[in-house]
C-alpha cells in the first residue's frame, strides 16, 4: 500500500485576477509540495507576477482560493501573510534605498522582533540584546550570499547583479517557509547566474525552504527545479517535471508562436 | 592626523552598533554635553540665553519631532505649527488646574496629549501619501488654531487670549514664570532636549527606526515584508507629535513666557521643515544643525550689517531672511539633499585623511 | 435636542425662508470659488505639464499682482505695465526653468514639491523687497459697486472677475485636450526620459508651461488685488487652493473649476448659516476639513485618475 502523498504545502485552487478588463489569472490551481523547487515559466504577460502578488496578499482573487500549510488565507493582507512564512523577492528589485545593506536584511527580521516601546527608547537590556541577536543572525546570512564587504554601502548604491543578492539575503532573513522568487537572475551574467542558482539550491538543501520561482532562462530551470508550471494568457497550460513540461506541445507553442492560420 | 581612527578595531556587534564607535566622537560629546551644562549658565550673557541657545533647543526638540516623522518615515506634515499649540495649550491647562503637579511632569503629559491628538490626524495617512497628505495636515493646523482662537476654556477665559505661564519650580529654583532667570530655563531646556535626543537616537536605531525607514523607502514592499504600515505611520505621527507638543510647551513656558496663537500658526509650520530639510531629512544631527541654523540667521542678519558699517530695516532683513531660506532651501535640495547632517559628515572624511588629499 | 436643531435644521429653514440672501450667498460663493479655480488652474498647468507640484503657485500670484500694482503706483501706464509684468513673469519662468527645474529633474516628486515651497519664501521675500509690503490699491476702472437684477444683489466686480475666470479656464481647456502642443504636454507630465526621448524639446515645455501658469497667476492677482487689495494674504489664498485641487484631481482642467466651485459654495454656505454657531472664521479651516473627507473616501478626487499601484 504507498503512502498518501504528503499534503501540499501551498495549494492554489481556481484562483481567477481580473483588472479592470483584463483577465490577468483565469482559475489557475497549482499545487507545491514542501521542500520542492517550482519554477514558473511563461512568456512576458502571462501572469506569472500577478501569481505571485496573490500568493503574498498584494492583490486578492476574484475567485478561487489558497491554501497555506492546509489553512486557507485567501484574503490575507500582505504583512499577514508575511507572518505565515512566506517570504518574496521582486522583479525590479525593491530594497530600501536610503538605508544600508545590513539594514535592509535586519528589516527582514522585523517579524520576529518582539519590542517594547519603552526598552527600545532606552536601548538598554533585553531591546539591545535582541538587536544583537538578530544582528548575529543577519551576519550568518551575510556570510553564506558574501556579502561581508558591502554591508555598510547604502542599497541604492549597489550595482544590479548585488541588489538582487540583498535582496535575496532579505528575505532569507525572515526565515521564511516558502520563498518567492521573482525572476532572480534576471539582468545577470553567466557567473552571476551560477552564483545564483547555487545560493538557492543551498537556501533549498540546507534549511528546506520551499521555493517558487520565476525564470526565463531555460537552462536554469531545467537545472535546479524539481517541478515546472507553464502559464499563458493568464491560464496554466502545463504542469509537471523538467523534461515533461520541456516536451509539451502547448509550451513549445507558447514560447515560439504557433500560426493561427 | 587629527581623526585617526585606525588601530580602534570593532569587536563586537555591539560596539559597532553604538552611536559613538570612535572613541575621539565619544570623547568630545561628552565633553561637549559636560560643558554645555556648565558654561552657558555660568558665563553667557542674557541676551545669548535668551535670544540664541533658548530658542536653539526648543526648535531642536521640534525639529527632531518633524524630522522622525518627514524625514524617517516620510510622512510630509505641515502641521507641526498646530500640535506644538496642542502642547503648549495643555500644558498650561495641566499646571494652572493641578498647580503642584511638577512642571517637567507636566511637559511630559502634555506630549502625551500631543500625541493622541497627532494619531488622530494620522488617521488619515493610512490612505492618503504625499503632497496630499500634507494636505491633510493643513487640515490639522488650521483646525486647531481655529479651536485654540475659539474656545475661551483653552486659554482660561482670559480676555487677552494669551497663555501666559505661571510660577513653577523645579528643586527649589524657579524655572518658569517672570521671575525665572534665562539660566535656570536654558537647564532645563537643555536637560529635556539631551534626554529625549537620546531617545530618539535609540529609537531610530532599532526596529522602530527601521520599520519607518522601510515605509518611507518602499511601502508596500514593506508591507510584504510583514511591516503593519497604519500601526508604523501612527506610532510615526504619535512619536513625532509627543516631541513637538514638549518643543510648543517648552516654547512658551521656558521661552517666550507668554503666547497667543500667532507663535504656532502656518510660518512655524514651514520653519520647522525648512530646519529639517536644510539640517537633512533623516537625521538626528542633522535636526540640531537645522535648527541652530535657522536660529542664528537673524541674529546674524541683524548684526553683520553693523559689523559691515552699514543700516538696513527691519523690514528689509526679514525679507532677506525669508529669500535666504528660500533660496537655501532651494540649493540644498539640488546640491546636498542631506542637509549639513551629510555635509558634516563629508567634513569628517576630509578630516580623516588631512594632511592628505584622498 | 437644542443643538441637534440648530446644526441639522435651523440653517436650512433659514436658506428657504429668505431665498433671494440664499442666492446672493450662493453667487457670492461661486464667485469666489471662480477665483480659486484661476489658483488652483495654475497647479493644474505645472503639474500636468512636469508632474511638479508647484506650491509657489501663491507666490507667483502675488508677486505677479505686486509687479503690475508697483509699475502702476510709478507711473507706468496701465496697459504698458501689464505688457511689462508678462514679460516679467515669463522671465521668471525662464530662470525658475534653469535654477531649479533643471538641476532637479527626475527627482522623487517629494523634493520637487520642498524645492517649490523654498521659491514660494523666495519670491514672497523679493516681492516684498522689491515693492514694499504695504497694502495697495489695484484699480482696474470696474467699480466695486453692486446693482440689483431680479432682487438679487450682485457685485460689477466679482461678476467681471467671474466671467474672466470662466473664459480663461475654458480657453486651457480646450487648449489641453486638442491641440498638439497640449498632447506633448500630458506626454511630458506622465514620463519626462520617455518624453525626451522621442524628442519633445523638455525645457522649451516647461518654460512655456510656467509662463503660462505665470500669466495665469496674473489674472488670479488682477482679479483678488481688485477685490481685496494687493497684500500678503494673497499667497495663503494659494494654499486654498490645495482643497480645491484634492476635489478635483490635480491634472484635471475641468475638475479645478468643479472643486473651486464646490469649495468656494461651500465656505460661503458653511460660514453663513453654521458658523454662527460656532463662532464663525469656519472659512479658516472648512475647505481643508472637506478636503480631508473627500480624500478618505476617494483619494484620487473627483476626476483625478485612480491610482494602481504596481510591485
Amino acid at each position: 500500500m504507498t503512502p498518501a502523498p504528503p499534503p501540499a504545502l501551498l495549494e492554489v485552487a481556481g484562483v481567477s485576477v481580473r483588472f479592470g478588463a483584463v483577465q490577468a489569472l483565469d482559475r489557475v490551481s497549482l499545487s507545491v509540495r514542501r521542500g520542492e523547487v517550482i519554477a514558473i515559466i511563461g512568456p512576458n504577460g502571462a501572469g506569472k507576477t500577478t501569481l505571485l502578488n496573490v500568493i503574498s496578499g498584494f492583490y486578492h482573487p476574484s475567485e478561487g482560493h489558497i491554501r497555506f500549510e492546509g489553512r486557507d488565507r485567501t484574503r490575507l493582507a500582505p504583512y499577514d501573510v508575511a507572518a505565515l512564512g512566506i517570504a518574496r523577492t521582486f522583479q525590479n528589485v525593491a530594497l530600501f534605498k536610503g538605508m544600508s545593506v545590513l539594514d535592509n536584511i535586519m528589516t527582514g527580521r522585523l517579524l520576529k522582533m518582539k519590542g517594547s516601546f519603552l526598552l527600545d527608547a532606552l536601548y538598554w537590556g533585553p531591546a539591545k540584546a535582541q538587536e544583537l541577536e538578530h544582528r548575529a543572525f543577519v551576519e550568518r546570512i551575510i556570510d553564506f550570499l558574501e556579502i561581508q564587504a558591502i554591508r555598510k554601502t547604502p542599497a541604492g548604491r549597489l550595482p544590479y547583479g548585488l541588489q538582487k543578492r540583498v535582496e535575496l539575503a532579505r528575505a532569507l532573513a525572515a526565515e521564511p517557509t516558502l520563498l518567492l522568487l521573482d525572476e532572480p537572475m534576471a539582468g545577470m551574467n553567466v557567473e552571476e547566474k551560477e552564483d545564483m542558482c547555487r545560493f538557492i539550491l543551498d537556501v533549498n538543501r540546507e534549511f528546506g525552504t520551499t521555493i517558487a520561482l520565476i525564470e526565463h532562462d531555460m537552462s536554469v530551470v531545467m537545472d535546479i527545479s524539481d517541478h515546472v508550471a507553464a502559464l499563458d494568457y493568464g491560464r496554466k497550460i502545463a504542469d509537471g517535471t523538467p523534461d515533461e513540461v520541456r516536451t509539451d506541445q502547448a509550451v513549445i507553442d507558447a514560447y515560439l508562436g504557433v500560426s493561427h492560420v | 592626523m587629527i581623526y585617526r581612527e585606525a588601530g580602534q578595531f570593532k569587536t563586537s556587534y555591539a560596539a559597532d552598533q553604538a552611536v559613538f564607535p570612535i572613541v575621539q566622537d565619544r570623547v568630545v560629546v561628552g565633553a561637549f554635553l559636560a560643558l554645555a551644562f556648565v558654561l552657558p549658565p555660568a558665563l553667557a550673557s542674557e541676551y545669548w540665553l535668551q535670544a540664541v541657545l533658548i530658542p536653539f533647543l526648543v526648535y531642536a526638540m521640534a525639529t527632531v519631532g518633524l524630522n522622525l516623522l518627514t524625514g524617517y518615515a516620510g510622512q510630509v506634515s505641515l502641521g507641526t505649527g498646530g500640535f506644538m499649540a496642542v502642547g503648549a495649550y495643555a500644558a498650561f491647562k495641566l499646571t494652572t488646574g493641578f498647580p503642584g503637579l511638577s512642571i517637567l511632569l507636566v511637559f511630559v503629559l502634555a506630549g502625551v496629549i500631543a500625541a493622541l491628538v497627532g494619531i488622530v490626524f494620522g488617521l488619515p495617512s493610512l490612505r492618503i501619501k504625499g503632497f496630499y497628505l500634507a494636505v491633510a495636515t493643513l487640515a490639522a493646523q488650521f483646525f486647531l488654531i481655529w479651536l485654540f482662537n475659539k474656545v475661551g476654556w483653552f486659554v482660561n477665559y482670559a480676555s487677552s487670549g494669551t497663555i501666559t505661564a505661571p510660577p513653577r519650580t523645579v528643586m527649589g529654583f524657579m524655572v518658569t514664570g517672570p521671575e525665572a532667570t534665562a539660566a535656570a530655563r536654558y537647564v532645563v531646556a537643555l536637560g529635556l532636549v539631551v534626554v529625549f535626543g537620546v531617545v530618539a537616537k535609540n529609537l531610530v536605531r532599532g526596529r522602530i527606526g527601521r520599520s519607518w525607514m522601510a515605509i518611507r523607502d518602499r511601502d508596500i514592499a514593506a508591507e510584504i515584508i510583514g511591516v503593519r504600515p497604519l500601526r508604523t505611520k501612527l506610532l510615526a505621527f504619535a512619536i513625532s507629535s509627543f516631541y513637538c507638543g514638549i518643543a510648543g510647551s517648552m516654547l512658551v513656558f521656558l521661552f517666550l513666557g507668554s503666547a497667543e496663537t500667532q507663535a504656532f500658526d502656518i510660518n512655524q509650520s514651514f520653519l520647522v521643515l525648512f530646519m529639517v530639510i536644510i539640517g537633512g531629512l533623516g537625521s538626528i544631527l542633522g535636526s540640531f544643525l537645522g535648527a541652530a541654523f535657522i536660529v542664528l540667521t537673524p541674529i546674524f542678519l541683524t548684526n553683520a550689517p553693523h559689523w559691515l558699517g552699514l543700516d538696513i530695516s527691519v523690514a528689509l532683513q526679514k525679507q532677506i531672511e525669508v529669500m535666504i531660506f528660500g533660496g537655501l532651501i532651494i540649493f540644498f535640495l539640488i546640491v546636498e539633499p542631506h542637509g549639513l547632517a551629510r555635509l558634516w559628515q563629508i567634513a569628517k572624511e576630509k578630516l580623516r585623511l588631512w594632511p592628505f588629499p584622498h | 435636542m437644542d443643538l441637534l436643531y440648530a446644526v441639522f435644521v435651523g440653517p436650512f429653514r433659514d436658506m428657504v425662508t429668505a431665498p433671494t440672501f440664499l442666492a446672493e450667498v450662493l453667487i457670492g460663493g461661486v464667485a469666489a470659488g471662480l477665483m480659486y479655480s484661476l489658483v488652483a488652474l495654475g497647479f493644474v498647468l505645472i503639474f500636468k505639464a512636469s508632474g511638479v507640484f508647484n506650491f509657489a503657485q501663491g507666490a507667483m500670484v502675488l508677486f505677479s499682482a505686486l509687479t503690475l500694482v508697483g509699475l502702476m503706483e510709478r507711473g507706468v501706464p496701465m496697459v504698458l505695465a501689464l505688457g511689462l509684468t508678462i514679460g516679467v513673469m515669463v522671465a521668471l519662468a525662464f530662470a525658475i526653468e534653469r535654477v531649479v527645474l533643471r538641476p532637479l529633474v527626475n527627482q522623487e516628486h517629494i523634493i520637487l514639491f520642498m524645492a517649490t515651497i523654498g521659491l514660494n519664501f523666495f519670491l514672497e521675500g523679493l516681492g516684498e523687497m522689491v515693492w514694499g509690503a504695504n497694502v495697495k490699491r489695484l484699480d482696474l476702472g470696474i467699480p466695486d459697486e453692486s446693482f440689483m437684477a431680479a432682487g438679487i444683489l450682485i457685485n460689477k466686480l466679482e461678476m467681471a472677475a467671474a466671467a474672466t475666470a470662466a473664459i480663461l479656464v475654458g480657453v486651457l481647456a480646450v487648449f489641453f485636450q486638442s491641440t498638439k502642443i497640449g498632447r506633448a504636454l500630458r506626454a511630458v507630465a506622465d514620463d519626462h526620459e520617455a518624453a525626451l526621448s522621442i524628442g519633445i524639446p523638455l525645457r522649451t515645455i516647461w518654460v512655456v508651461v510656467w509662463s503660462v501658469a505665470g500669466l495665469v497667476a496674473l489674472a488670479a492677482g488682477i482679479m483678488w488685488g481688485a477685490k481685496s487689495g494687493v497684500q500678503f494674504s494673497l499667497s495663503l489664498i494659494a494654499l486654498k487652493a490645495l482643497p480645491v485641487l484634492i476635489l478635483g484631481g490635480f491634472t484635471s482642467v475641468p475638475g479645478a473649476i468643479v472643486g473651486g466651485l464646490i469649495i468656494g459654495t461651500g465656505e460661503k454656505i458653511g460660514e453663513v448659516y453654521w458658523g454662527p454657531l460656532v463662532g464663525g472664521a469656519i472659512e479658516n479651516w472648512f475647505a481643508y476639513v472637506v478636503a480631508l473627507a473627500f480624500l478618505l473616501v476617494r483619494p484620487q478626487g473627483l476626476f483625478g485618475e485612480k491610482i494602481i499601484e504596481r510591485v
